[in-house]
């Protein structure tokens, strides 16, 4: 088959360029598109990618694959591949740092904003903070985000305003906070999201439920913290 | 919080709804207009004059007259911020967009009541 990596090493090259490398895969097998990185490897040592746990945990892999976000370890060739075909870019609208690599510090900068941690002033029990089930059921769909930015990079406002709009991987993690009874700190957070870019720049495309390689639905978290910033100020 | 002074209301949540609101009100001047005048198949500058005689006419014209003025801030501000990256083109841009919306409100205003 034909792949098409993404190349670009700042201190040689002076523009990036897409490196065309025909390769068998051993046996036919419906191989995962990180083990075919590490086939490209093989024959190209200089290739550059991000990998860790290879079993869609870390998150280290997200990038563009034949168009679409996802993790390069659990996404089969069989999912991406079009016409013996597959063309391997960095996920879209993040500085690139070498080849499939890319700049993450915007996508941080705008979960750091939503403060990810309880928020919980009155004096801390003996033991712990407890839930009833059901309250610890309000967290589910939204605490198993990875930050692998599949979403996020896959949203053409995040892509936009990168630097204003907190994206859905960060409103996702917004929501998850808002929800937790354990929280006390709500109005505060939905003040600090009460602003025309924050969350309201999604206008509901659903890019990032379609890429999320969880299975999660931020535009619903979304929806969600809209409706709360609605019965909040009516 | 991103603060930005260019926006309608500077609260996204305010400009989020006055878009939905707006949007409902040019939704039901559409819908009537267009069922206006499939209902009137003769229809004339008499019949025409009489109509925006009334005054609940002139109230609901105006409204969305006031909507589409709104609807169209919210909007071209969206995509201004969203396309044009150079502060004083971003601006520029925007102030074009304010002096229309401003001359098509006063502009209708008076045929409105020049009727």
């Amino acid at each position: 088959m034909l792949v098409s990596v993404y190349r670009y090493n700042p201190e040689i090259d002076d523009a990036p360029y897409m490196q065309d490398i025909h390769i068998d895969i051993p046996g036919g097998k419906d191989i995962m598109v990180l083990d075919l990185l590490q086939l490209l490897k093989d024959k190209d040592p200089t290739l550059g990618y991000r990998r860790s746990c290879r079993e869609g945990v870390c998150g280290s892999d997200g990038m563009n694959m034949n168009g679409l976000n996802g993790l390069a370890c659990i996404t089969p060739l069989s999912d991406v591949v079009e016409n013996d075909k597959l063309v391997l870019r960095p996920l879209p609208g993040l500085p690139v740092i070498r080849d499939l690599v890319v700049d993450m510090s915007q996508f941080y900068k705008q979960y750091e904003k939503i403060k990810p941690f309880l928020i919980n002033d009155t004096p801390p029990p003996a033991i712990e903070r407890l839930q009833s089930p059901e309250e610890r059921a309000e967290l589910d769909g939204l605490y198993e985000c990875i930050l692998c930015a599949c979403c996020s990079t896959a949203c053409p406002s995040f892509w936009w305003n990168p630097d204003k709009f907190i994206g859905p991987s960060g409103l996702l993690q917004a929501y998850r906070f808002l929800a937790d009874s354990r929280d006390t700190a709500t109005s505060e957070r939905l003040a600090d999201l009460d602003d025309p870019f924050s969350v309201f720049r999604c206008h509901g495309i659903m890019n990032c439920v379609n890429v999320c390689p969880k299975g999660l639905n931020p535009t619903k978290a979304i929806g969600k913290i809209r409706n709360m910033l609605i019965s909040q100020a009516t | 919080m991103v603060t930005s002074i260019t926006s309608f209301g500077r609260s996204g949540l305010y400009d989020w709804m006055i878009q939905r609101v707006t949007a409902v009100v040019l939704l039901a001047f559409t819908v009537f207009m267009i069922g206006y005048m499939l209902l009137s198949p003769n229809l004339d500058y008499q019949q025409w004059k009489e109509l925006f005689e009334c005054t609940s006419m002139r109230v609901f014209t105006l409204m969305a007259l006031l909507s589409m003025a709104a609807h169209a801030w919210i909007g071209m501000w969206s995509i201004s911020t969203d396309y044009i990256k150079p502060t004083g083109i971003r601006f520029l841009f925007q102030s074009a967009c304010g002096l229309l919306t401003f001359i098509y409100v006063v502009w209708g205003i008076q045929i409105l009541w020049g009727v």
